[in-house]
């Protein structure tokens, strides 16, 4: 039977050196600060469609990442962005994505929802809910096929997990002990609807019927993230097939970029941006406990700054792609 | 009064079988439920339970006896009191199929022909693109008449097994999985003895799980294997048809060219014989109307191993719709593990001047029967096989009108949005001033298929529909 779990005291402490600590928050303020700008282009009109912002769970990405190893494969929905940069994705090529232009990621074909990057082993960025679940099944399927020792990290939101097909893929990956992490990312809202009117019973114990081990932790506590991920996939990479990790977060920003939030009090939001944050809290430990002088926090700042004026002089100035380019990529060619 | 035990039948389809086992002897007694004995066809095994209680009196049939027809007397049962003396002998007289050979009733051995005046076909560059563009363009290369040298004889379902096979034994990224296709040997049967050669890495049964396991089969592709997908029938594809189109159909555009699914979704497609709506659907239209899939429809065995061979190779997505009442049919397959017909390229199956029939998968037979028939009553019909549906050799079907300048399109599916329908968009687009006569489809009745047999008959194109359409547009 399955254990699952909702602290993570038990998890074994996982070190970090400080040039680690330092990458992470790096990491997490050129997520941030991607995503604002993101917020800002679309709000000019530079950015159309659907937007999604990662805005206050960027600590989740950068845990789970950090204890990855490089033929590892990472799958996710439509917020995606931030999964991309970490995945090692330029950020210009993304920010030009976003802006529909031919230098982007996707040629500007996908857009903000559908970023890919097979090279980085970074497999989307699908727009429909519930779909990374099982594609995640099928990367994993494959790693397992190829024996390449690999690990799948397929992120889901928890309005997916009542996807049936999660529960399908489930059986499966427990059913052949596929080396698949199942990751939630709760940010409390399915879209507007809250967990409490969607979703019956904890999401890290749908696991249990299959003998899928669970666990439940804290979204905003990098360090807690990256001591249950490395738990999981140490677990997963020694056969024992798929595990699910409940990473309870929260998005600062609207469901995507039209959303008012009428669904929830500015107060709650407050109290996440305001105590929980986790760049913050991370430049706040730096900072205490002597490991980086504000001067060099100061500076990954403004590198930060320069890679992000960098991909929106690009994401704005390269052209729209060809009207050629209509009818290229629907097929993979055929030698004749 | 003794009674008879009669041979059953299987399925819907099934007209005789193979007695292979008596697990009950001469003068065993028999409960109602007790399993006396086995039989099978080229299809499934099964076990004949009594019906009714007594001592086996006599076994009519012997074990190993090869196409016993279906409701012949294989046993007699005695009642309290009888003995062997009380069977009426002449009765029961067992009856055999009179080439000895066991197959199903519409088993025919069709040797295909290779029509000589078929365009050859060319090399394009861009081909998609100009597909995607509407333009006409002749199909791609294919000198099909050098394959049919050496050739043996095989069922449709052999030859998809074939298909499979070869290409597994090539490509070691190519896997199969499904519900059934392991350890059952395939629900029709289609992947018998692939478990045995490949193993269970290989040969995958899955639980009955549409929308995941095909969800799966696309994130193994974008991992860079060659998933072939089975479904028990294209109408739980239904199931998995959101990972069909928006996850293997889309992301190599959404991805700007970068991120490829060569994944095969194959399975049985249309009315394969009193299973009534759930079942029978021909889904050729759905597919066919998505950018970013291939499909095909494969009519004889050489279309079957040429086409899926091709389906696998692709590195794109491809639908590859079966049908039920071909897979025991027996057709000429060429033995060159190379035979891959091309996508896209139509086969004009019979030659001829006054009108043209466009027809795929299982109703090419009908097409070809209906020919036939018209020959007889004076009208030289020219019978396309479109094979591919997606993309369509417009061409082939277009310069076959500017001939014939009457065409009639049969499809086993619905008119309404159907293939019939885009074939005459086509036409009307390409052809018009050539046209002698509107053009017509020949289709299935616009209702959920009913199961009653004479109402699903009249729900079905037959061959009398085909030719009663095509002289109308003869105006005979």
């Amino acid at each position: 039977m399955a254990a699952s779990k909702k602290s993570n005291l038990k998890n074994a402490p996982v070190s970090h050196s400080v040039e680690e600590l330092k990458k992470y928050y790096k990491d997490m303020l050129l997520m941030r600060r991607f995503e604002e700008k993101a917020g800002q282009l679309y709000g000019m009109g530079l950015i159309g469609g659907f937007c999604h912002l990662y805005n206050g769970q960027e600590a989740v990405v950068t845990g789970i990442q950090s204890v990855q190893e490089p033929q590892d494969t990472v799958v996710t929905t439509y917020r995606e962005h931030a999964h991309a940069l970490i995945a090692g994705m330029e950020p210009k090529e993304i920010m030009a994505e976003l802006t529909g232009r031919s230098g982007g990621c996707s040629a500007g074909k996908g857009g903000s929802m559908h970023i890919f990057s097979a090279e980085n082993n970074f497999y989307g960025g699908h727009g429909i809910v519930g779909a990374s679940s099982a594609i995640g099944t099928g990367l994993a399927f494959a790693h397992k096929y190829k024996e390449d020792r690999g690990v799948c990290v397929a992120y889901m939101g928890d309005g997916a997990a009542n996807q049936g097909q999660v529960a399908e893929c489930y059986n499966m990956a427990a059913l052949w002990k596929l080396p698949v992490l199942y990751v939630i990312e709760n940010n409390k809202y399915a879209m507007g609807t809250s967990c409490q009117r969607h979703c019956a019973g904890e999401l890290y114990k749908r696991g249990e019927g299959y003998g899928i081990k669970g666990e439940q932790v804290d979204g905003m506590d990098l360090f807690a993230i990256k001591a249950a991920a490395k738990k999981a996939l140490d677990y997963i990479r020694s056969g024992n097939g798929p595990y699910i990790l409940e990473v309870m977060t929260y998005r600062y920003r609207g469901h995507s970029m039209s959303d008012p939030g009428k669904y929830r009090t500015k107060e709650e939001v407050a109290s996440y941006k305001d105590e929980r944050d986790p760049i913050s809290n991370l430049k706040e430990k730096l900072i205490n406990e002597k490991l980086a002088t504000e001067d060099e926090l100061k500076a990954i700042a403004n590198e930060i700054k320069d890679i992000i004026k960098e991909a929106v002089d690009f994401a704005t100035n390269c052209p729209e792609p060809e009207p050629s380019e209509l009818w290229t990529d629907v097929l993979v060619p055929v030698e004749e | 009064m003794t009674i008879e035990v009669l041979m059953p039948a299987l399925s819907p389809t099934m007209t005789e079988g193979n007695l292979a086992k008596w697990i009950k002897k001469e003068g065993d007694k028999v409960e109602a439920g007790d399993i006396i004995a086995e039989i099978e066809t080229d299809k499934a095994t099964m076990e004949v339970e009594a019906v009714d209680e007594g001592v086996l009196g006599k076994i009519l049939i012997p074990e190993g006896t090869e196409a016993v027809l279906v409701n012949t007397p294989i046993a007699v049962l005695l009642e309290d009191g009888e003995t062997v003396d009380d069977i009426d002998m002449i009765s029961s007289a067992p009856v055999i199929a009179s080439d000895g050979v066991s197959k199903s009733e519409d088993d025919f051995v069709e040797s295909v022909s290779v029509i000589s005046s078929q365009i050859e076909g060319e090399i394009i560059e861009n081909r998609d693109v100009l597909y995607a563009q509407g333009v006409v363009i002749p199909p791609p290369k294919f000198d099909e008449a050098s394959f049919m040298n050496d050739t043996e004889t095989k069922t449709v379902r052999e030859a998809l097994c074939d298909a499979m096979s070869e290409e597994m034994r090539a490509d070691d990224s190519v896997f199969l999985m499904g519900e059934e296709v392991a350890e059952y040997q395939g629900a029709y049967k289609v992947s018998r003895g692939m478990l045995e050669e490949f193993g269970e890495k290989r040969v995958i049964d899955t639980p009955i799980t549409e929308y995941g396991f095909t969800g799966m089969g696309v994130g193994a592709a974008f991992n860079g294997l060659k998933p072939i997908i089975e479904f028990m029938s294209m109408d739980f594809a239904m199931q998995a048809m959101d990972h069909i189109i928006n996850s293997a159909a889309k992301t190599l555009y959404m991805s700007g060219g970068t991120m490829g699914c060569p994944i095969v979704f194959r399975g049985q497609n249309g009315a394969s014989g009193r299973v009534a709506a759930q079942h029978s659907q021909c889904f050729a239209s759905w597919f066919a109307h998505v950018p970013g899939l291939k499909v095909v429809a494969p009519w004889s065995g050489c279309d079957a191993k040429g086409l899926l061979k091709a389906a696998i190779r692709d590195p794109n997505p491809v639908i590859v719709l079966e049908h039920e009442a071909m897979y025991g049919q027996s057709f000429e397959v060429p033995k060159d593990t190379d035979f891959v017909i091309p996508m896209g390229r139509a086969k004009i199956e019979k030659e001829g001047t006054d009108v043209t029939i466009i027809a795929f998968s299982v109703m090419v037979g009908k097409a070809l029967e209906a020919a036939e028939k018209l020959a007889e009553q004076g009208v030289s019909a020219e019978v396309i096989n479109l094979r591919t549906l997606r993309p369509l050799d417009t061409y082939t079907v277009i310069e076959s009108v500017k001939k014939t300048n009457r065409i009639v399109s049969v499809e086993e599916g619905w008119a309404y949005a159907g293939i019939g329908s885009e074939i005459a968009a086509l036409v009307n687009e390409h052809a018009f001033d050539y046209l002698d006569a509107p053009v017509a489809r020949v289709c299935a009745a616009d209702v959920p298929l009913p199961y009653a047999a004479n109402l699903e008959k009249l729900a079905l194109p037959q061959v009398d529909d085909i030719v009663h359409k095509v002289k109308e547009v003869c105006y005979r």
